[in-house]
């Protein structure tokens, strides 16, 4: 089967910033993929150039097979991008942006499936409301459905969540997670970690344009480290294990362990440290945990990883 | 084809929308130009020996506000869908660049055609203007409207802020519909500048627009038509080249 999205070795540089580095991946017809990343990684980058809105200088990518750039607009017709900016044209209502969209897509006729992601994300009620008088949410709703209104196998989302209050967030990650289980391959960027951790099969992490961890989101949490161990003691930490403090400060430690067998160590060190104890609990690691380990390893070790 | 089609829909309706805006203010403005100019000088110009002053303007009005209006047309929209970043929903489709061009270009050609007739209307209830031979009307109208169109659109890519869009229509498109002889025939000016009129496409158009209401102009037709298309050419040509490169829009 094909792959839905392709990329091999995507470099893009704008001006003296390196937005992608030697990029590529590969993500399976009706995945959920998440591409994590923080500001500056190249995420946004690496969709616009799928989406044909900015060119690689070098590298080739495939969208469902097509070639971006030989193929495009099979490959565009393949694609439903929502894009990050809250973007609308003031001049239409969401019936006419969404007919309009249709058929720059070449559709007509298309009134049935119309009605039917309006219904969907609820925007039936606004129909014929212009797009300059909704709501953020409503405005993020429309542009959802503008994405979807060719039916496109693979769904692109950057960062649909941003700036949405709690409501939308969940009835739009139901809608999302509703057109992945009818077989549309679905990739998005967020910066909301729990989200990439319970939505999406596998996760791509970016950093300074390159890939540095490319795995199921199980993989993920289980590799660096399995156990964290947060503490709050009376008493300063012993000098061996401050050095591997991963706290946020204010009296919590927080120490990565590799296995159980390390707690017992630890405790050791601590008692004959003469350090008590108030406060300790020892936990999985969450995808939040791999994210901050991954992005703060020095940049030799992200080349590596690359 | 169909993606064409939408494009240039969507193109006439956003001006649909604001008519006022985009044909009443036009008409108007032609409109006090005609009452104004033709009170102060009419019979102080005699142009051709059998045409009042008054109807010898209406043309070379209704030229100057088909050129404005179809040059403000693409370059507004596309300036603003810019700056407002909602140009990816004509940027994600597959869209070619011909069906973008053509879609942009024809819906200015319909704006000012749409201003253009409306100038008219207006002037007829003024004016008595006679109409000798309205292919040559359609043949100019359409030629200067698309040119302007796919300047409009060349300016709107290419600029990244409104005024820059604004410095365009000021700088070059005004001084030249001005210069083009909208309110006098270029034989009365002073040698050198009828030789400079003449390398000015907006003169050839004006020039070419009078034939068909009057019969009679300052250069053949037919050579006016020449320059009219070949400028045409030359433009749209520019304008493909910047849409096939993805100037500006495609980083």
């Amino acid at each position: 089967m094909v792959a839905a999205i392709e990329v091999r070795g995507i470099s893009k540089r704008f001006g003296t910033l390196q937005a992608l580095e030697d990029v590529s991946l590969e993500i399976g017809q009706g995945e959920f993929f998440a591409l994590l990343g923080p500001n500056g990684a190249g995420k946004t980058t690496l969709i616009s150039i799928l989406a044909g809105l900015a060119r690689a200088d070098r590298g080739q990518a495939r969208v469902m097979g097509y070639d971006i750039r030989a193929d495009y607009r099979q490959a565009r017709r393949a694609l439903g991008v929502v894009p990050q900016e809250l973007v609308f044209d003031p001049f239409f209502t969401v019936r006419e942006t969404l007919r309009i969209q249709s058929g720059y897509f070449g559709m007509r006729g298309n009134e049935a499936w119309i009605e039917e992601i309006m219904e969907a994300l609820d925007l039936g009620s606004k129909a014929n409301v212009n797009m300059r008088l909704l709501s953020g949410g409503m405005k993020r709703r429309v542009l959802v459905a503008q994405a979807l209104v060719h039916k496109p196998p693979v769904i692109v989302l950057d960062e649909p969540t941003a700036g949405v209050d709690v409501e939308l967030r969940q009835a739009l990650w139901e809608f999302i997670r509703r057109l992945n289980g009818d077989g549309h391959t679905v990739v998005l960027t967020t910066h909301y970690l729990e989200e990439a951790e319970a939505l999406c099969g596998r996760i791509a992490m970016l950093k300074l344009g390159r890939v540095v961890a490319l795995d199921t989101r199980a993989n993920l949490v289980r590799k660096p480290h399995s156990l964290n161990l947060r503490l709050r003691l009376s008493g300063r930490l012993p000098a061996e294990l401050a050095a591997r403090d991963h706290g946020r400060g204010g009296g919590e430690h927080l120490l990565r362990l590799r296995e159980y067998a390390e707690v017992e160590p630890t405790l050791t060190a601590l008692r004959s440290a003469g350090c008590v104890i108030e406060d300790m609990e020892l936990e999985q690691p969450d995808l939040e945990d791999v994210f901050l380990e991954i992005m703060r390893r020095p940049e030799a070790a992200v080349a590596g990883a690359a | 084809m169909i993606g064409f089609r939408t494009l240039f829909y969507k193109e006439v309706l956003r001006f649909r929308k604001v008519l006022t805006q985009t044909v009443a203010a036009p008409v108007l403005t032609s409109l006090l130009y005609l009452l104004v100019f033709s009170y102060l000088l009419e019979g102080r110009m005699r142009v051709y020996d059998e045409v009042a002053y008054s109807a010898f303007l209406v043309p070379g009005l209704v030229m100057m506000s088909m050129l404005q209006n179809a040059f403000a047309n693409s370059s507004s929209s596309l300036i603003q869908s810019k700056i407002t970043g909602n140009i990816v929903f004509v940027l994600l489709p597959p869209l070619t660049y011909w069906e973008f061009f053509a879609g942009y270009v024809l819906a200015a050609v319909v704006r000012g055609a749409a201003v253009g007739l409306g100038v008219l209307a207006a002037a007829w209830i003024f004016v008595d203007l006679p109409l000798r031979h309205p292919a040559w009307i359609l043949g100019f109208a359409f030629a200067a409207s698309a040119l302007l169109g796919a300047l409009g659109l060349i300016a709107g890519v290419a600029a990244d802020k409104i005024d820059q869009v604004a410095a365009f229509q000021n700088f070059l498109i005004m001084p030249m519909t001005f210069l083009s002889g909208v309110f006098y025939s270029i034989h009365s000016l002073p040698p050198f500048w009828q030789d400079v009129s003449h390398l000015n496409p907006f003169f050839s158009m004006i020039d070419g627009l009078r034939v068909g209401f009057f019969g009679r102009s300052d250069v053949s037709p037919l050579a006016s038509m020449g320059v009219a298309f070949a400028s045409l050419g030359i433009v749209s040509g520019i304008a493909l080249a910047m849409l096939k490169s993805g100037y500006k829009l495609r980083f």
